[in-house]
């Protein structure tokens, strides 16, 4: 019998990845902070990798890392290091990462441009698009994606997407958004007239819907585990 | 190639065989050959609307299975040559049909035939799927009132998802709708749903209006199609229906409340 209460295991997570010319640490401070003024919140204890491959000598690993904690940044490891500056690296706690020799961008060495560009594998939403009415009895199921119906759902049918739903034509029948649990996914319709909408396991059935938006364009969305109609636009 | 329409509806007792029997036999006036078969095995009505029950001697259960061959069961109207009717088996049930048995037979008939009507039984189960399998169009038959709009849409979504063109990728089934027993004065005083409503929610294509009548009855009950009634509104609308579906534009009728003349308003009519 394996133990599951102890488990090591390999898994994938977006990470940002820092390239810049310049490495010592009071020039990556200074580049850093001015990225950090953009959009603070965003950034709040964002791990971190730096790519190395333009260094000709090893930075000072320690000092940069002193920076980074400063600014309330995770510094996880370096990439693209040379088995020089992987030692230098390792030497001072950090992690050694193996660079996908695909996603490393075009370098630019005439400049010394300082760049953070963040390198979101797999982080944008697939989107699943339907072409055609779905009709009553009909199931469609966007699953981990957008869903998009360039037609009408009729009564009887069911649109459901762990993302969120879209429908350009008139909304009869049930539309589930956010079915794994996001609680901010909506629902956008041309025409409301459903039959029921769920929003991560809230839902309400048509009775509910009536008012002002009935047979009109509409966004439903959740708020305070409360339903939220609003225009579309 | 002969095409092959299916006759649909999901729900029961809309229109279905008397459509059939009139579309089948609209397009044989036309000079095309057609046949029109019986799909509802187990509830055989075609042959009653197409006044050929007495004429009834092996049906299309008998073909499948090999105990007769097409010449023997098929029934050659008495007043139009290029029509035939395959009739369906009384005794045996739906279950008697196989798609590749009736596949053989519709390819046996493309040989020989403009065109092939296939009269589908009520429901969503293997009946009604194997007679619209193979269609190239369908005419989906519905009544002006909320269930049978709800069926025909079900019906619609089997069209576009469990047909041989679905299944292999093929441009998708032609659909048309034809919308029967429509009584304009009932539409005015809001009891029935309109073309427009029915338009609007099932989203095809608009194929006919058939109005609401008594010529439709008592066709069925003489055993004669409705649409060689020429003189009655619901013989002259499928005349109509029949044209459209050949690729004519022909205006639509009967669908506003005809104002009645003095004399009419004095004697009644």
């Amino acid at each position: 019998m394996s133990d599951h209460s102890f488990e090591l295991k390999g898994s994938l997570f977006p990470l940002s990845v820092l390239y810049c010319q310049d490495l010592s640490a009071a020039a990556v401070k200074t580049q850093l902070q001015q990225k950090l003024a953009q959009a603070p919140a965003f950034f709040y204890r964002a791990p971190v990798v730096i790519n190395v491959e333009s260094a000709t000598q090893a930075p000072d690993f320690e000092a940069i890392a002193e920076v980074f904690k400063e600014l309330e940044l995770v510094l996880v490891g370096v990439c693209g290091a040379s088995a020089e500056l992987k030692k230098a690296a390792q030497a001072a706690g950090l992690a050694a990462l193996q660079l996908s020799k695909s996603k490393t961008p075009a370098k630019e060495t005439k400049e010394p441009e300082t760049k953070t560009e963040a390198v979101v594998a797999a982080a944008v939403m697939e989107t699943k698009v339907v072409e055609q009415n779905i009709r009553s009895g009909q199931q469609i199921y966007a699953k981990g994606a957008d869903l998009v119906i360039r037609g009408t759902v009729g009564a009887g049918a069911e649109v459901i997407a762990d993302g969120n739903i879209h429908i350009y034509g008139t909304l009869r029948g049930k539309a589930i958004a956010g079915a794994a649990g996001d609680n901010q996914k909506r629902v956008f319709c041309h025409k409301l007239e459903a039959e029921l909408i769920s929003i991560a396991g809230s839902y309400w059935l048509s009775d509910s819907l009536q008012g002002e938006y009935w047979g009109k364009s509409a966004c439903i969305g959740l708020q305070d585990d409360k339903l939220v109609l609003a225009d579309l636009l | 190639m002969a095409k092959i329409i299916v006759v649909t509806s999901g729900k029961g007792g809309v229109g279905k065989t008397t459509s059939s029997a009139a579309i089948g036999t609209g397009i044989a006036m036309r000079g095309f050959k057609t046949v029109i078969i019986d799909f509802d095995i187990g509830l055989r009505n075609l042959d009653l609307i197409m006044g050929c029950e007495r004429r009834v001697v092996y049906d299309f259960v008998n073909v499948i299975n090999g105990e007769a061959n097409l010449k023997q069961a098929m029934i050659k109207d008495k007043r139009i040559d290029t029509l035939f009717i395959l009739p369906a088996s009384q005794t045996r049930d739906k279950d008697a049909l196989s798609k590749e048995g009736v596949e053989r037979i519709l390819n046996e008939l493309a040989q020989e035939f403009d065109y092939i009507i296939c009269d589908s039984p009520a429901g969503i189960e293997s009946g009604a799927m194997m007679a619209l399998y193979f269609a190239d169009e369908a005419v989906v038959v519905t009544n002006p009132e909320v269930s049978s709009v709800r069926d025909s849409d079900r019906i619609l979504g089997m069209l576009s998802s469990k047909s041989r063109r679905a299944e292999q990728g093929l441009p998708g089934i032609k659909e048309h709708l034809l919308l029967t027993r429509y009584n304009p004065e009932r539409v005015v005083k809001g009891e029935m749903l309109s073309v427009e409503d029915v338009g609007e929610i099932l989203a095809i294509k608009l194929l006919g209006v058939i109005p609401e009548s008594q010529a439709v009855l008592n066709a069925s009950n003489s055993g004669q199609p409705v649409i060689l009634d020429q003189d009655s509104d619901a013989g002259q609308a499928y005349l109509d229906t029949v044209a459209r579906l050949l690729g004519e534009e022909v205006p639509f009728r009967f669908l506003n409340v005809e104002k009645k003349g003095l004399l009419k308003r004095i004697f009644g009519g």
